[in-house]
């Protein structure tokens, strides 16, 4: 992580968490939601969405608790905290969304032990103020959720022929069933991960050339 | 890190016990804002499919056993019994259509729970529907979706005994044309089918059990 006297602005940590260190493509954080539910688009956004309430409700108190929280006992406190947090959008998904809450299963309960929501405590929400945990937190959900959307839109086109549920094609289209079967999730994050390595790797290459003499590249930077 | 001085253990298992605490108040509270929700959720589902397994009811009314015999039960709250219970459906003249009855047994992946409703004047099953199961997206979940399977349990004799068969091969009454690619699933609602039609069979009386009279004697011994 970068020292604290530099300058951060939120809009940065916010931007970071969609592009340069997007928890999925960039980090290949939270692979176990990432690939479990994500057989159609509705569930990759529903389990977006519910991490980001997760994600960004355990920033703001862990940021707020921060000079608070004894260094020894850091980690289970911010595992309550999250668990509570995960709790509450089970509870809230069953009573509101009861359809999408039987889709995601066990998976809901499972946030807590998605790394990506632990590991922004860690590394982020636990050293800085709140305005900044609030924007990172912000920023890496809906990089989380973009990367979700993405591998669930994707599966659902193939292996379901349609898109929200709504069929995309004639009766001619013969779904790919694999596509949402567990090897599905496999192959679509594989390609998405080679797409978004070879986008990065041309911007990498193009930046240098550009500023050939120059310092290392900002784009280098690696996510933590 | 801030805080440059360790704290002492008494300061460790307090932050512990406090945050744990307030976590398990919040809970205490989301719980039971939450909780009259869901239960009425699951009993909404539950109606809906008793009116898709049962055609043409328009009124349900739900016994449990008590003492070996079936027992109106009056929901206090609108929410579904705990016990093991079943619904009969009536038309709109109070004539009964049959009971639904729901199940349960092993599938594929997990427990399949599904419903089906069952005709005692003509001993037949006349709707099926899931309920819940883990079978396998694209395949065994089917079992769900597929018209064509579904449409076995329109009239299905459950005597001598339900029997899966090859897709295209049902000839008699009491014979189900299992989805191609997902056998294990489709068997595997037959077994449900099977072993709750022949422990509830015997107790549900074509009669009507709403009639006047036995309504009249709720808790009738014998």
């Amino acid at each position: 992580m970068s020292p604290a006297q530099n300058p951060k602005r939120p809009l940065d940590e916010f931007i970071k968490g969609l592009w340069r260190e997007n928890p999925v493509f960039i980090a290949v954080l939270g692979l176990c939601p990432a690939m479990a539910v994500t057989n159609s688009l509705e569930n990759g956004l529903v389990m977006g969405a519910a991490s980001t309430f997760v994600l960004v409700g355990s920033s703001l108190f862990v940021s707020l608790l921060r000079k608070l929280i004894p260094r020894a006992v850091r980690v289970p406190v911010y595992i309550i905290i999250i668990a509570t947090f995960v709790t509450t959008v089970d509870f809230v998904l069953a009573a509101l969304m009861p359809v999408a809450h039987k889709q995601l299963g066990a998976f809901i309960s499972l946030i807590v032990v998605n790394c990506l929501i632990l590991g922004r405590q860690e590394a982020f929400a636990s050293k800085n103020p709140v305005g900044l945990a609030a924007a990172d937190a912000l920023g890496m959900s809906a990089g989380f959720t973009v990367a979700l959307a993405m591998i669930g839109g994707v599966r659902e086109i193939l292996g379901s022929g349609a898109l929200l549920g709504v069929p995309l094609f004639g009766d001619s289209f013969e779904p790919w069933a694999i596509m949402i079967l567990p090897p599905g999730g496999f192959l679509t994050l594989g390609a998405l991960l080679t797409l978004f390595a070879w986008i990065k790797e041309r911007r990498a290459k193009q930046e240098m050339r550009r500023q050939s003499g120059s310092d290392q590249s900002p784009v280098q930077r690696r996510a933590v | 890190m801030n805080g440059a001085k360790e704290p002492g253990s008494f300061r460790l298992v307090a932050t512990l016990a406090l945050t744990g605490l307030l976590s398990g108040l919040v809970l205490v509270g989301i719980y039971l804002v939450t909780q009259p929700r869901i239960l009425r959720n699951q009993a909404e589902a539950l109606y809906a499919a008793v009116y898709r397994v049962l055609p043409g009811t328009q009124e349900i009314r739900t016994f449990v056993v008590r003492d070996g015999k079936l027992v109106v039960y009056e929901s206090p709250d609108g929410n579904l019994p705990e016990e093991q219970a079943v619904y009969a459906g009536h038309r709109g003249n109070g004539s009964l259509v049959g009971y639904a009855v729901p199940g349960e047994g092993a599938g594929f992946q997990d427990t399949i729970t599904l419903i089906y409703g069952y005709d005692p004047s003509r001993r037949v099953i006349v709707g099926m529907q899931v309920l819940d199961s883990r079978e396998t997206p694209g395949l065994g979940d089917k079992i769900i979706t597929d018209d064509e399977f579904l449409a076995n349990f329109e009239a299905l004799a459950i005597e001598p005994s339900i029997v899966a068969v090859k897709k295209g091969k049902k000839v008699n009454p009491n014979e189900v044309d299992s989805i191609t690619g997902a056998t294990i699933s489709s068997e595997a609602v037959v077994k449900i089918l099977n072993e709750s039609s022949q422990q509830w069979a015997p107790m549900l009386s074509p009669q009507d059990e709403t009639s006047e009279v036995s309504r009249n004697v709720p808790r009738a011994e014998p």
